[in-house]
């Protein structure tokens, strides 16, 4: 069997592979995406957006759209689906500009291929940030050549024919062909020098900012036929389950599988080594159990009798870690941001307030547990995978498995969820190992949910300490903020105890707010366990605090805190990153994207006007607001709680308002600020994840407790700010719904009861 | 050895009647619209019906299904437009799409019994599955839109 036969390829799988393309799309076909990239386009200078990326980015049309003689357009999406609606989004962008029917346009997903696609790296809230206008100039170069052949085929000059619909026209004679029929010889040309594109008049958009376009992979996903990483499945497939250390660091001294081998069905019982620290992306180590159904693995695991070494984060606590941190936080520490004086204005302060939040671990919990199958066949690895990070996971598998890069394919499946969790290829190198350990046969590797909570990458833990001093007239001089938290790159470099400037640029450092003397400081804080991104990352425990801290003040001033904190936003103005000590300002250029205050003043206003900001409420129901700017979007949130007689919450309703920009899907940016809304109640509420003794404390669903429909707000209301100037840079979309909701909750629970939240999450704290 | 129904075909399996539907349907029937998510009946990604209740596959050992008529998602309309895969697809219910078989599933066997649902209602039906992604709100009016089209097929 040959490690591309594509009978044996995962049914309901549109990837497009090198054969797939030419086969699976019927004999004859036209095939736009056989091109070769030109050279000249191979490599763009470093610089910002996707310039700043690895690869960078491509716009030749004969890498992303095939058209077949019946005018089936397929377009290929580089950037993975984890419902964000990038499967849906990257198409309508291409189709657009390549004046396509949407009922002829289909998808296809890119495997792993850097070198190809440019950036495949889907996090950071960037597909269509760095994309768009790549995917215009790819679906406008398509329609210039299927111009050009119907003008070629008629022997008239190009300008007099016109692409519109799916047909092309010549308009002195009527004559009009079809993309079906064009395609091929449209293939055959030069793909036109990008300077010469006609792009679209966006009034002229058919899909773009529009929301007539339904999801595109809604029908498989309604039928049960959309096939995840934990749904891959070849002829021969194997099923396996691995025990982990328990504490991160920690190893197998010894192991004994016989009585897993006695369990019917199971193969194999597996070692895999531990990893050297940092362990940067790869797997824990630990035994695998190799059997011929999930269920049969997982007996065989049951069945395993390992004696574990905890190593050095054995003693791991979460109760005297945030002792830790609270006590670095109360001490002068890194200065990572600093304006005027702020000792001096604190010393001359009429008023001081201070305060200290504790935001603990989250784990991104996708539905989909990580899960991937891999097989090895005459020196060639492929894999099919739920991975963000198709390269690096390609990369990794490569110098695992000692198989040259380029025979390793990693095929993208749909995720169910990522949450940057499957930024992390550990459970697809996992998959490898065992299907070397069995002769290259495919092996499914599949975390239980147990697992996922067990050995992640978690969400940062951190105490966020903020002291103000205020005049006499309660407006705030001076702001010191100490942020105590592990750093992600401990994962990359073990000693690494700071903030690294994307977490620092995370809210921290590059808040604009109209105070003229303001300090951040960044104190040592040793990671103990495997620290990862999570949705909107180091936002989460800075917005928190920061919003929070807002409203603490506004308290003390006795204001209005909607009032309050567009006095500390300030006037409209535009303030550059850099100024404020943000040196990475989310990847892109601060010149393109500064941070305009106008912004963030006008999303605020538009979620407190949604929500009836000031209209009287009933005893035990209040209001709350909090704006942040992240991923180089502005998004405010005003809630509605309602605490009962015996201090149960529920949060009756959120308005949440948005400013990213030109928006190329709304209904999916409304969709995605719906999803952060209730992710961030569950942050808010709910979620926590606890170590003790080095371990994690929550099992499952029952201890690591996510929003569900009953406990989510029950009405979201999404305000979308217009913005229809597409010259315009567009922002991120799927994390910056999230920070303010947190701290937008806790504010409405003070309004609601006087209790000031300072910990997350919430729980129990509203019934003592 | 256990014997079932799947989808109308009836089905054996020899090996261990201890297994968990939801991974006979998976591994050995390949029928992975079924999605395992926690494994402890705590999150309903493994929603199927079983004599046309809502069960969750991952709780429900083989041996309890012996003679059972069970339907997945494949089987639950033979053109995929049963009221609430429709709504579902009009109202862009989804986002990752993966525990939306089971919210399809456990609606689908919830409007059969209630028709008219209250949004009190509709929170006690579902609220055994996750949606990591935060679809309620459009779960909620999905669930109301097929309610208004006559939820049974």
């Amino acid at each position: 069997m040959s490690a591309r036969t594509l009978d044996a390829a995962p049914a309901g799988i549109a990837n497009v592979s090198r054969r797939g393309l030419l086969a699976g799309i019927g004999a004859g076909a036209l095939v736009l995406a056989v091109g070769i990239p030109p050279a000249a386009e191979a490599q763009q200078p470093k610089g910002f957006g996707a310039d700043g990326m690895p690869n960078g980015w491509r716009d030749d049309p004969k890498l992303f759209v095939a058209i077949a003689e019946d005018g089936t357009v397929t377009v290929t999406c580089h950037r993975q689906e984890m419902g964000q609606g990038v499967r849906t989004s990257i198409p309508m962008v291409v189709a657009d500009e390549l004046e396509a029917d949407w009922s002829k346009v289909r998808v296809a997903q890119a495997w792993a291929d850097e070198g190809r696609f440019g950036n495949q790296d889907t996090d950071g809230s960037r597909s269509l940030r760095h994309f768009f206008m790549p995917m215009r100039r790819v679906g406008a170069s398509a329609r210039a050549m299927l111009e050009q052949a119907a003008a070629n085929q008629w022997r008239v000059p190009v300008a007099q024919v016109r692409a519109a619909n799916h047909v092309v026209t010549h308009a002195p004679t009527g004559r009009t062909l079809g993309y079906g029929a064009l395609a091929k010889a449209a293939a055959e040309l030069p793909v036109p020098a990008r300077d010469t594109l006609r792009l679209k008049d966006p009034s002229a958009f058919r899909y773009i900012g529009k929301d007539a376009t339904g999801l595109i992979d809604n029908r498989d996903i309604t039928t049960g036929k959309a096939v995840y990483g934990i749904d891959a499945r070849v002829e021969g497939t194997l099923y396996a389950v691995v025990a982990r250390p328990p504490v991160f660091g920690g190893k197998a001294v010894s192991f004994d599988g016989s009585e897993a081998m006695k369990v019917p069905g199971v193969l194999k019982v597996v070692a895999i080594d531990p990893p050297a620290i940092p362990s940067e992306f790869q797997p824990l180590g630990g035994v695998a159990v190799v059997a011929r159904n999930t269920h049969a693995a997982m007996k065989g695991r049951d069945a395993l009798k390992i004696t574990w070494e905890d190593g050095p984060n054995a003693s791991y606590s979460s109760d005297t870690y945030r002792a830790a941190l609270e006590e670095a936080a109360r001490k002068p520490a890194k200065v990572v941001r600093n304006e005027g004086d702020v000792d001096k204005a604190m010393a001359g302060a009429a008023k001081k307030v201070e305060a200290e939040y504790y935001i603990p671990h989250l784990a991104q919990a996708p539905l989909e547990p990580p899960a991937a199958l891999v097989r090895i066949v005459d020196g060639r690895c492929e894999a099919w995978a739920c991975t963000q990070a198709p390269q690096v996971t390609r990369t990794r598998l490569a110098q695992r498995l000692g198989i040259p890069e380029d025979r390793v394919t990693v095929n993208v499946t749909l995720l169910g969820g990522g949450f940057g969790r499957k930024s992390k290829p550990d459970f697809v190198i996992e998959a490898g190992l065992c299907s070397k350990a069995m002769d290259g046969a495919p092996v499914k590797v599949t975390w239980t949910r147990e697992d996922d909570l067990h050995h992640g990458f978690y969400h940062t833990v951190s105490v966020e300490r903020i002291e103000a001093g205020l005049d006499a007239s309660g407006k705030p001089v001076a702001w010191l903020h100490r942020s105590a938290a592990p750093t992600i790159g401990s994962i990359f470099a073990a000693d690494m105890k700071h903030e690294l400037p994307f977490e620092l640029g995370m809210g921290l450092v590059n808040t604009p707010f109209a105070i003229p003397n303001i300090r951040a400081e960044n104190p040592e804080a040793q990671a103990h366990a495997r620290i990862g991104w999570f949705r909107a990352v180091s936002n989460i425990p800075h917005a928190f605090a920061i919003q929070s801290f807002v409203a603490e003040l506004a308290h003390a001033a006795g204001r209005d805190p909607k009032d309050y904190l567009l006095e500390v936003i300030g006037p409209a103005r535009i303030v550059d990153p850099v100024a404020l000590g943000d040196v990475w300002n989310h990847g892109e250029d601060p010149k393109r994207y500064p941070i305009d205050t106008g912004r963030l003043r006008r999303v605020v206003e538009t979620a407190a006007a949604g929500i009836g900001w000031g209209r009287p409420m009933p005893s035990g129901r209040g209001l709350g607001i909090a704006g942040h700017y992240s991923f180089v979007t502005y998004v405010a949130v005003a809630a509605e709680v309602e605490v009962d007689g015996r201090g149960r919450l529920s949060i009756p309703r959120v308005d949440i308002a948005v400013d990213c920009g030109p928006q190329v899907n709304p209904e999916r940016v409304r969709s995605q600020m719906e999803g952060a809304v209730v992710m961030g109640a569950g942050i808010a509420t709910s979620a926590a994840i606890t170590f003790k003794d080095g371990r994690v404390e929550q099992n499952n669903y029952d201890s690591y407790e996510l929003t569900r429909i009953d406990t989510a707000p029950r009405e979201i209301r999404v305000h979308l700010l217009p913005s229809n100037d597409y010259a315009q840079p567009l922002g991120g979309v799927g994390e910056p719904g999230l920070p303010p909701v947190a701290p937008a909750i806790a504010n409405a629970v003070f309004a609601a009861t006087g209790k000031r939240i300072r910990q997350l999450p919430i729980r129990d704290q509203l019934t003592a | 050895m256990a014997t079932l129904v799947v989808n109308g075909t009836e089905r054996r399996y020899e090996g261990d009647p201890e297994m968990p539907l939801l991974w006979f349907l998976r591994d050995e029937l390949g029928l992975t619209g079924t999605k395992f998510g926690c494994g402890q009946a705590l999150c309903g990604a493994c929603t199927v019906h079983v004599d046309g209740s809502a069960v969750r596959a991952c709780q429900t050992p083989l041996s309890a299904v012996e003679g059972a008529k069970v339907t997945t998602i494949e089987g639950l309309s033979p053109d995929g437009e049963h009221p609430v895969q429709a709504a579902w697809r009009e109202l862009n219910v989804s986002q990752c799409g993966y525990c939306q078989t089971g919210q399809i599933m456990q609606a689908a066997a919830f409007l059969k019994d209630t028709p008219n649902p209250t949004d009190d209602d509709i929170d006690s039906a579902m609220t055994g599955n996750l949606c990591r992604c935060g679809t309620y709100p459009r779960i909620r009016a999905a669930i109301k839109q097929a309610a208004a089209k006559g939820g049974k097929t």
